[in-house]
C-alpha cells in the first residue's frame, strides 16, 4: 500500500503554491511514495526508545546577547524588491489574507 | 465594510440557555533591544524598513541566532503565570504565503513551547475570583506590517495593492494560550476584559513589555463557543482576531455569546471560522474559515538548536519576579488605610507607583492621596498629559507638604508653588524664595496691614467688638491683599483680637 496518494501531492502542491501538470503529479506520487518508504526503514531499527531528532548536532543553547549590530542601509533593503514604493515593498492585494 | 445583518439574542437570556466557554490567545511584544533571531534593533515608530537586517528579510544564506534575553524574558512570564518551564524546548516553522513574512514561514514553537500548565487568578471588580488555566506560553516572532492601498475604505478588501514595512518582522512575541475557560456564566464579558488586564499588568510590571495596547505591544484572538445548559460537550467555537483593547475583549465576548446564541436558536450552526472585530459598530464579521490555510506543515527548525534550562537558570530568573501586581494592590490598600472606592479610584488613576514613591519619601499615604489625585491629576487633566509626564516627582509632594507643616506656604499659595514647578522654575523651596512666597506671619507687616484693615472698616470693627467674631472675615480681604494672598489667616485673626482685647 502507498504512504502518499495523488490526492496528498495534489494537496501539497496547492499549500506550497506549485503549480504541477497531470504529468508531473504522477510521477512525483511514485517518487515521494519511494521516499517515504525509505524513511520508514528507520523505524525498523529505532525501537520507541529512541527519541525523534531534528539536529544530528547535540548541540544546545546556542544564544546570543541583546546587543544592536548592522542594518541594511535603505537601498540594500529595497535591491531584491520587484517594486516599492515610500521605502516600503509594493505587493499585489492579497484578498484571502487576515 | 461590516454588513451586518445578524440576528442577536439578548444577553441575559441567551446565557439563560446557554454555558459560554472562552480561550483566549494573547500576543505579548517583548521590549529587548534586538529582535528574537536578528540583532536589528526593536523599536517602535521608526522610518520603514529602516530595522532589517538580511535574517529579517530572509535572504539566502542567512542564519538566525536566538536572543538570550527574550528566552529570558519569556521564562520570566512563564513563571509569573505560575508555569512549568520546559527543561528542553525547540523552535519549529510555521509554513504560509502572506507578504508579511519574506521567509513564507514564521519561527514559532509546536510540540514544545518553552512555558505550559500555568494559572492566573483573576479578580473582578466585586472581588470575586477565577482561576484561568493557561495551557502554554512559546516564543515565536512578530510580522511585518502590511498597509492597504487605494480602494475606498483602507481595508484590504478593495485595496489596489499593499506597502510592506518589514522593521517588525522578528520582534520577539510571546504568545499565551489558555485552556478552556468554562464556568463564567454571565460573568464571561467581564472574566475577559479582566484576564487581558491582567496578563497585561504581569508583563509591564515584569518590565518584559512596553504592553501598550494601542500600539499593539499586548494583542487578544478571543474565542468563543456556547453549549447547552445540559451539554457535555463543548459547543464549535469562533475566534474573533486582534481584539485590542480591553474594552473590545469585553465587547466582541458579549456580541459573539448574543450571536452565537441566536444562531443556536434557530437550528443552524456555529461554521469554525475566524470572525473580524469591527470597533466602530462594535459587532464581528465572517473572517474565514477554517481551511487548508491552517495546515501550516510545522517542522522543527533547522538553524536553530534547542533551547535547554537547568534549575539554576530558572532558580535564578525566579528570584528576579518582582511582587505580583494581585498581591501587591492588597498589602498597599492595608498599608496605607484607604477605602475601597479611595483606592479603586488611585488604581485606575495609575497613580499607585507615584503614592508609593511618595509615602516612602516620607509623605503619609493621605497626604500623597490628596496631592496625587486632586491638584496634580488636576493640573494634568488641563495640561491633557499623563501623569507621570508633569514633571512632577514625589520629592516635590514631600518638599511642598514640609514647607506646608512648617507654615512657611498655605495650602493655596503651595498649589500655585506646583505649577511653577511644573513649568520648570525649581524645587518648592527654591521658588519659595525666588518669588517671596512666604507666609507672612511676622506681626509688624501682619500688624500695619491689620491696622489699615480696621481703620478703613469701623463698622466691621464694631460689629467684632459687639461678640459678631465671624465679621473677622471681612478684614481678611484688605489683609491678603496688602500680603499679596501670603498672610497666615490664623495670625490675623490672633493679632485682630489682640488688639481690641478679646
Amino acid at each position: 500500500m502507498s504512504a502518499i496518494s495523488r490526492e496528498d501531492v495534489v494537496h501539497l502542491a496547492h499549500l506550497a503554491h506549485i503549480e504541477m501538470s497531470d504529468a508531473e503529479l504522477d510521477k512525483m506520487t511514485g517518487e515521494l511514495d519511494a521516499i517515504v518508504g525509505a524513511i520508514a526503514s528507520v523505524s525498523e531499527v529505532a525501537s520507541s526508545d529512541v527519541p525523534a531528532t531534528s539536529h544530528p548536532i547535540p548541540l544546545t543553547n546556542v544564544l546570543r546577547e541583546d546587543t544592536v549590530g548592522q542594518t541594511l542601509s535603505i537601498d540594500e533593503v529595497l535591491l531584491n524588491a520587484p517594486d516599492s514604493d515610500s521605502d516600503r515593498f509594493k505587493v499585489p492585494a492579497i484578498l484571502d489574507g487576515e | 465594510m461590516s454588513n451586518y445583518t445578524d440576528e442577536l439574542v439578548d444577553f441575559d437570556e441567551a446565557l439563560d440557555r446557554y454555558d459560554p466557554v472562552l480561550g483566549f490567545e494573547v500576543h505579548v511584544e517583548l521590549n529587548t533591544k534586538t529582535k528574537m533571531f536578528s540583532d536589528a534593533p526593536n523599536a517602535f515608530g521608526d522610518d520603514p524598513n529602516t530595522n532589517v537586517t538580511p535574517v529579517d528579510l530572509g535572504l539566502p544564506g542567512v542564519l538566525p541566532v536566538v536572543n538570550k534575553t527574550a528566552v529570558e524574558y519569556s521564562i520570566l512570564i512563564g513563571l509569573a503565570l505560575n508555569c512549568q518551564i520546559a527543561e528542553k524546548c525547540g523552535f519549529a516553522r510555521k509554513n504560509y504565503f502572506y507578504p508579511d513574512t519574506p521567509k513564507n514561514f514564521q519561527t514559532s514553537q509546536f510540540e514544545d513551547p518553552i512555558a505550559y500548565d500555568g494559572y492566573l487568578d483573576i479578580e473582578l471588580e466585586d472581588g470575586e475570583v477565577f482561576r484561568v488555566e493557561i495551557e502554554r506560553a512559546h516564543m515565536e516572532e512578530d510580522a511585518g506590517k502590511l498597509t492597504h492601498m487605494g480602494g475606498s475604505t483602507g481595508r484590504i478588501q478593495g485595496a489596489d495593492y499593499s506597502l510592506v514595512d518589514y522593521n517588525r518582522a522578528g520582534v520577539p512575541l510571546v504568545e499565551i494560550v489558555t485552556k478552556p475557560i468554562t464556568g463564567a456564566g454571565k460573568r464571561a464579558p467581564e472574566l475577559a476584559k479582566a484576564y487581558v488586564a491582567a496578563v497585561r499588568e504581569i508583563v509591564k510590571n515584569l518590565g518584559v513589555s512596553d504592553a501598550k495596547m494601542e500600539r499593539g505591544n499586548v494583542r487578544c484572538d478571543a474565542n468563543v463557543s456556547l453549549m447547552p445548559k445540559d451539554a457535555d460537550k463543548f459547543g464549535t467555537r469562533t475566534e474573533t482576531k486582534n481584539v485590542n483593547s480591553l474594552r473590545a475583549v469585553e465587547h466582541a465576548v458579549r456580541f459573539e455569546i448574543e450571536r452565537h446564541a441566536a444562531v443556536l436558536d434557530s437550528g443552524a450552526k456555529i461554521v469554525q471560522e475566524t470572525r473580524h472585530w469591527h470597533e466602530d459598530t462594535r459587532t464581528t464579521t465572517s473572517g474565514r474559515p477554517k481551511s487548508d490555510a491552517d495546515d501550516y506543515r510545522y517542522f522543527p527548525e533547522p538553524d536553530l538548536v534547542p533551547i535547554v534550562t537547568t534549575v539554576e537558570w530558572i532558580e535564578e530568573l525566579r528570584g528576579r519576579l518582582p511582587e505580583p501586581p494581585a498581591e501587591r494592590r492588597k498589602r498597599l490598600k492595608a498599608e496605607w488605610n484607604y477605602a475601597d472606592k479611595e483606592f479603586r479610584d488611585v488604581v485606575n488613576a495609575g497613580v499607585l507607583d507615584e503614592i508609593e514613591q511618595t509615602v516612602a519619601a516620607g509623605a503619609t499615604a493621605a497626604v500623597a492621596r490628596k496631592w496625587w489625585m486632586g491638584e496634580i491629576a488636576r493640573l494634568a487633566k488641563a495640561a491633557d498629559k499623563d501623569i507621570s509626564d508633569l514633571g512632577v516627582t514625589p520629592a516635590t509632594i514631600v518638599e511642598l507638604n514640609s514647607l506646608i507643616e512648617g507654615k512657611k506656604i498655605n495650602d493655596k499659595i503651595a498649589r500655585q508653588v506646583l505649577e511653577y514647578v511644573i513649568d520648570g522654575e525649581g524645587t518648592p523651596s527654591e521658588i519659595v524664595e525666588k518669588r517671596s512666597l512666604a507666609v507672612v506671619n511676622d506681626d509688624g507687616a501682619l500688624g500695619k496691614a491689620v491696622d489699615d484693615a480696621m481703620a478703613a472698616m469701623p463698622d466691621v470693627v464694631e460689629k467684632i467688638k459687639g461678640g459678631k467674631m465671624q465679621a473677622i472675615g471681612a478684614l481678611m480681604g484688605p489683609v491678603m491683599k496688602a500680603t499679596r494672598g501670603q498672610a497666615d489667616a490664623g495670625r490675623v485673626r490672633e493679632i485682630v483680637m489682640e488688639k481690641l482685647g478679646l
